[in-house]
């Protein structure tokens, strides 16, 4: 399934009932060297747009919002030890965690890449 | 004083550049209505008579005092070396070394304070220095509330009370609970300390040597905390650290204190240092500056501020601390002060000043009416108990030109008689006999 | 360079410990005991005095550099009031807490209550408490004494704290550590807090506004009557950031305009150094119904003319251990007593003449935002530069190079590429020139040879270095 973008730059992307969730390339482009990810606590409920988690580079910090609501049940680890894997691929390798129990109905309050690209430009 | 370098002819030339008639112009942008209603100061004053004033005021200040008070602040020698190097203008007239290439002496000396300090305690990692002992208290305790997303840290009563109070302020104004359990007797009350650990619990703060002098093992205590995932915050005072197993050979989570007995003077309650050092796995957590090393692009090592964006000038509201400036040249003669002593020196200097006590101890307690109410296991500073109030006693031993101790019930109700001692390597065979001399006149005559 | 500890050698030792005039006593039992001694460097003296000598070497300082950095007062410190501090050295503050030692201790005691008073009427507060150890510590106890005053009065649906987006740092965490949250009010295209957006941001929920007049641009708000008027119509206290205090020493006193609540950095205005970071000082001021609030104790003058510490049981409590950092406060004190009444006007005179001449002659070159007469600090941006690559950062490197500690770059965060200049009163037109020279020789260098900056500095012990790898790797201490 096709990912969906927030305005504050997070991706969210359906899958077998499961919400992968991560930064998109251009704000990890925009943060620079990433140096650290705060990772949610798995078991965590959020509501759409509630803080997540964190991500920091050598200048920086900024907080990362649940694109959908959801429960939290797997986290990227290999963050902990490699947080340049989302400068390397902010859309793949770099994801952040996985949300279950989301209500897929409020994809529609976000944009799809053709949408968000649009959305860039104007930037 | 010649304070401003610029002449007549300066200003003028400098005016002419801005395009402004007068240097009261260029203060035209504040409104009229809100120009200083006073300025009521008196005129200045000479080089030459300001050094007199300041002598007049300097001969007031109880130096010639011989000191057997501690509590937290301790009356220790300083090689010259420390006064002689930390006074170095490179040093104490720059400023936070924001820019890395021009500011690698403070770096790199802060990176060796940082690693000192983590030798010292038994930790992996220390920040470059907080304000004084007890905001580092308060900040642990702080730091324990964010690991643990937790609102209560549980507090030894036998810690400093001045710290005490400080951790009090901190953490009712984010709404967090101190709970402060008594000492039994002149000791801390182990096992209601551990009774109190709970889920619920941050941390659990101690003091070694604790108020009263007591050295203690802190290890059953620190694997209650872990088992109820809590930490163990251990205040400490360095010079003891020559003699006394660590903090981090205790258990304990986070480490810190009073970092003046390391080559700061007393100077009427600072400047001084708060020292701060945790496990790794904290590290993001800790407040305030950090020093990391690196390397530039040819390879060479050099030192940097890192984790900065734990900090308030990035993170702002949400920083780990509002701690900006800290206490960096008085941790500079921190680290001067260690190195200058080195690995022998300093067990030597503990050791000196543990004997010193112990024959003050038994001197003092041999003297008719006074008891020793710390009857363990002490450092450089232990608890008598006076026939009476030791507060009078002090007076009166005070006009002798010496000052005997802490009375104690300042700080703890039904402690009138108690009396905290404090013997330092500076304090001569010769003075604490006269002391004890001086007490039995107090006492008897 | 090598670390101290790569410089032991088993053995060596610095300085002697004397030997003992007391019998050795019995040792401490195994499980209280440091199972080995403590890892420290083995050194001998001389080896440690050419390490830090060598090492202090490695920096540049206000006595040895001009350092115009924006925001942080690098003004000269004279040497004589590093001499006056350490008169009290032997001065043992628990003394002052024994029966009858504060007699003992009237002249530091009788220092902090001049102190005090010298600072009241330099801010037209009321009183002023010297306890809290710096700038920032300062803005958390006097945000504390604003919630004890709501709190007293039963007010307790205060929770706010407005700061504008240009603010320093520690506003917002000092704020925040005092238990409010933040509400964030932008900057205005005329480069203040955004007035409309503050009214309506302003409500009976805030507990206080803080600001820094001038402000981080270096220019002053002649709004900030109506902000405070604003903000007490609403039942909200104001509290001000002294740490540009410097530009209105003798012009204007926060006191007077209407500022309930104020902190001084010391080490800023008043001209003690900076110690690599710290030690600074950061006493607080206040209006008359917030003197209660004060954090304790309080240093008091008796009728007949001695000095006391006592208990202030209405206060906040305890920030700090006992009077502040003294040492800071004496050389403070004798600053101020030195300069007198005149010499005080003739700083924010001279600070503010040395600033619009540094803005006059670098705008031709560099971009002025806010092209209007700024108080004692001018904020430039390198937007033109960055048309040839080249960055403020760069600039900043290259004035390292020609032997100038560089402005604050990329603050205050609402102007792109800052660089912020603050020469302060110090320094000397010809000094300023060579500054200026440097930084014209820059901006050619920007058109015509940009490489030259980027790779800046190339005389330094080590150039630009990896912060990324820094923050990755985390290594804080030696092994």
């Amino acid at each position: 399934m096709a990912k969906f973008f927030t305005k504050e730059h997070e991706w969210v992307e359906m899958a077998g009932g499961q919400a992968t969730v991560g930064i998109s390339e251009h704000a990890a482009h925009e943060l620079g060297d990433i140096t650290y990810v705060e990772l949610p606590k798995i078991g965590r409920s959020v509501k759409q747009f509630d803080t997540l988690a964190g991500i920091e580079s050598v200048k920086a910090a900024s907080d990362i919002y649940a694109p959908i609501s959801g429960k939290v049940v797997e986290v990227n680890q290999a963050l902990d030890e490699a947080p340049e894997l989302v400068n390397q691929g902010a859309e793949a390798q770099g994801w952040i965690c996985k949300l279950e129990g989301v209500d897929e109905g409020e994809l529609a309050s976000l944009m799809d890449a053709e949408t968000y690209g649009t959305y860039l430009r104007g930037l | 004083m010649g304070y401003c370098p610029n002449t007549p002819d300066d200003i003028r030339e400098m005016l002419a550049v801005i395009g402004a008639g007068s240097v009261e112009e260029l203060f035209s942008s504040i409104p009229a209505d809100l120009r200083a209603r006073s300025f009521d100061l008196p005129p200045g004053m000479s080089e030459l008579e300001l050094t007199r004033h300041m002598k007049e005021k300097a001969a007031a200040c109880g130096a010639d005092i011989v000191p057997f008070i501690g509590g937290g602040i301790y009356d220790h020698f300083i090689p010259a070396a420390v006064d002689h190097l930390a006074s170095r203008a490179e040093f104490y007239t720059a400023y936070t070394p924001y820019q890395p290439e021009c500011a690698q002496g403070t770096l790199q000396a802060l990176y060796e304070y940082q690693s000192t300090i983590c030798r010292l305690t038994g930790m992996e990692a220390s920040n470059a220095s907080l304000y004084d002992g007890g905001t580092a208290v308060a900040e642990a305790a702080l730091m324990s509330l964010r690991i643990t997303e937790r609102h209560k840290v549980i507090l030894d009563a036998s810690v400093n009370p001045l710290h005490r109070e400080i951790v009090s302020g901190y953490l009712h104004s984010l709404s967090a609970e101190a709970v402060q359990v008594e000492p039994k007797g002149c000791t801390s009350d182990l096992d209601r300390l551990m009774a109190f650990i709970d889920g619920e619990t941050a941390a659990v703060i101690v003091q070694s040597p604790d108020f009263f002098g007591n050295v203690q093992d802190f290890r059953a205590l620190a694997q209650k905390a872990h088992e109820h995932e809590a930490l163990l915050i251990v205040s400490c005072y360095p010079i003891a650290l020559g003699l006394v197993a660590s903090p981090g050979e205790m258990g304990a989570d986070i480490a810190v204190g009073e970092g003046q007995s390391l080559g700061n003077p007393v100077s009427f309650g600072g400047p001084y240092f708060g020292f701060i050092a945790t496990r790794k796995r904290f590290i993001r957590n800790l407040p305030g500056r950090i020093v990391g090393e690196t390397i530039d692009h040819q390879a060479r090592r050099g030192f940097v501020l890192t984790l900065q964006a734990r900090e308030q000038h990035i993170k702002r509201h949400k920083a780990t601390s509002n701690i900006c400036s800290n206490q960096s040249l008085c941790a500079l003669r921190g680290l001067i002060f260690c190195a200058a002593l080195g690995k022998k020196g300093f067990e030597e200097l503990a050791l000196l000043n543990y004997d010193k006590a112990q024959y003050a101890k038994s001197v003092l307690a041999s003297v008719k009416g006074v008891d020793l109410l710390t009857g363990g296991a002490t450092f450089n500073e232990f608890t008598l108990s006076l026939p009476w109030d030791a507060s009078e006693v002090v007076q009166r031993i005070l006009e002798k030109g010496v000052a005997a101790g802490v009375p104690l019930g300042r700080y703890y109700q039904g402690m009138e008689k108690a009396l905290l001692v404090t013997v330092t390597e500076k304090r001569s065979k010769d003075e604490i006999d006269r002391l004890a001399v001086l007490l039995e006149e107090a006492l008897w005559s | 360079m090598e670390l101290i500890f790569e410089k032991s050698v088993s053995g060596r030792c610095g300085v002697r410990v004397p030997l003992s005039d007391v019998p050795k006593a019995p040792p401490l039992s195994e499980a209280l005991r440091r199972q080995e001694p403590v890892r420290l460097p083995e050194v001998s003296e001389l080896d440690l005095v050419r390490h830090y000598t060598n090492l202090s070497r490695r920096n540049f300082s206000v006595d040895t550099n001009f350092y115009p950095l924006g925001s942080c007062t690098m003004k000269y410190n004279s040497k004589v009031n590093e001499d006056v501090a350490a008169l009290f050295a032997g001065c043992h503050p628990v003394l002052a807490l024994l029966p009858g030692g504060e007699s003992l201790v009237q002249g530091p005691l009788s220092l902090v209550h001049g102190l005090e008073r010298q600072l009241a009427e330099i801010t037209g507060m009321d009183e002023v408490t010297t306890q809290p150890l710096a700038g920032a510590h300062g803005e958390m106890t006097g945000i504390m004494v604003i919630a004890a005053y709501h709190k007293a009065r039963g007010d307790n649906k205060r929770k706010y704290v407005i700061v504008p987006d240009s603010s320093h740092g520690t506003n917002p965490a000092s704020a925040a550590m005092a238990g409010y949250e933040i509400v964030t009010v932008p900057t205005a295209p005329y480069g203040d807090m955004d007035l409309d957006l503050y009214r309506k941001a302003m409500n009976e929920e805030v507990a206080a506004v803080m600001l820094t007049c001038p402000n981080t641009l270096g220019l002053f708000n002649p709004h900030i009557a109506e902000i405070c008027a604003i903000a007490h119509e609403a039942g909200a206290l104001t509290y001000y950031d002294g740490a540009n205090l410097n530009a209105i020493l003798g012009k204007v006193r926060p006191g007077d305009v209407g500022f309930d609540v104020i902190h001084v950095n010391l080490h800023k205005t008043f001209s003690t150094p900076h110690g690599g970071g710290g030690p600074g000082s950061g006493p607080i001021g206040v209006r008359g119904d917030l003197v209660r609030y004060l954090p304790t104790p309080r240093v008091v003058r008796r009728e007949d003319g001695s000095f006391a510490v006592e208990d202030h049981p209405e206060g906040i409590g305890r920030v700090s251990d006992f009077f502040g950092n003294f040492g800071i406060m004496a050389r403070a004190y004798a600053y101020i007593t030195m300069l007198g009444r005149e010499g005080l006007i003739e700083v924010s005179e001279h600070a503010v003449l040395n600033a619009n001449y540094m803005m006059a002659r670098l705008k031709e070159e560099y971009e002025l935002p806010f092209d209007q007469t700024c108080m004692h600090e001018c904020v430039f941006s390198a937007s033109r530069q960055v048309e040839h690559g080249v960055h403020a950062i760069d600039v900043a490197k290259y004035l390292v190079d020609r032997g100038f500690h560089p402005p604050t770059v990329y603050f205050p965060l609402n102007v792109k590429e800052a660089i912020m200049i603050e020469p302060t009163e110090t320094e000397s037109r010809q000094t300023m020139d060579a500054f200026i020279e440097v930084m014209l020789e820059a901006a050619r260098l920007a058109r015509e040879n940009p490489e030259r900056l980027q790779e800046a500095p190339v005389t330094t012990p080590v150039g630009r270095l990896d912060e990324t790898r820094a923050a990755r790797a985390q290594q804080v201490c030696c092994e």
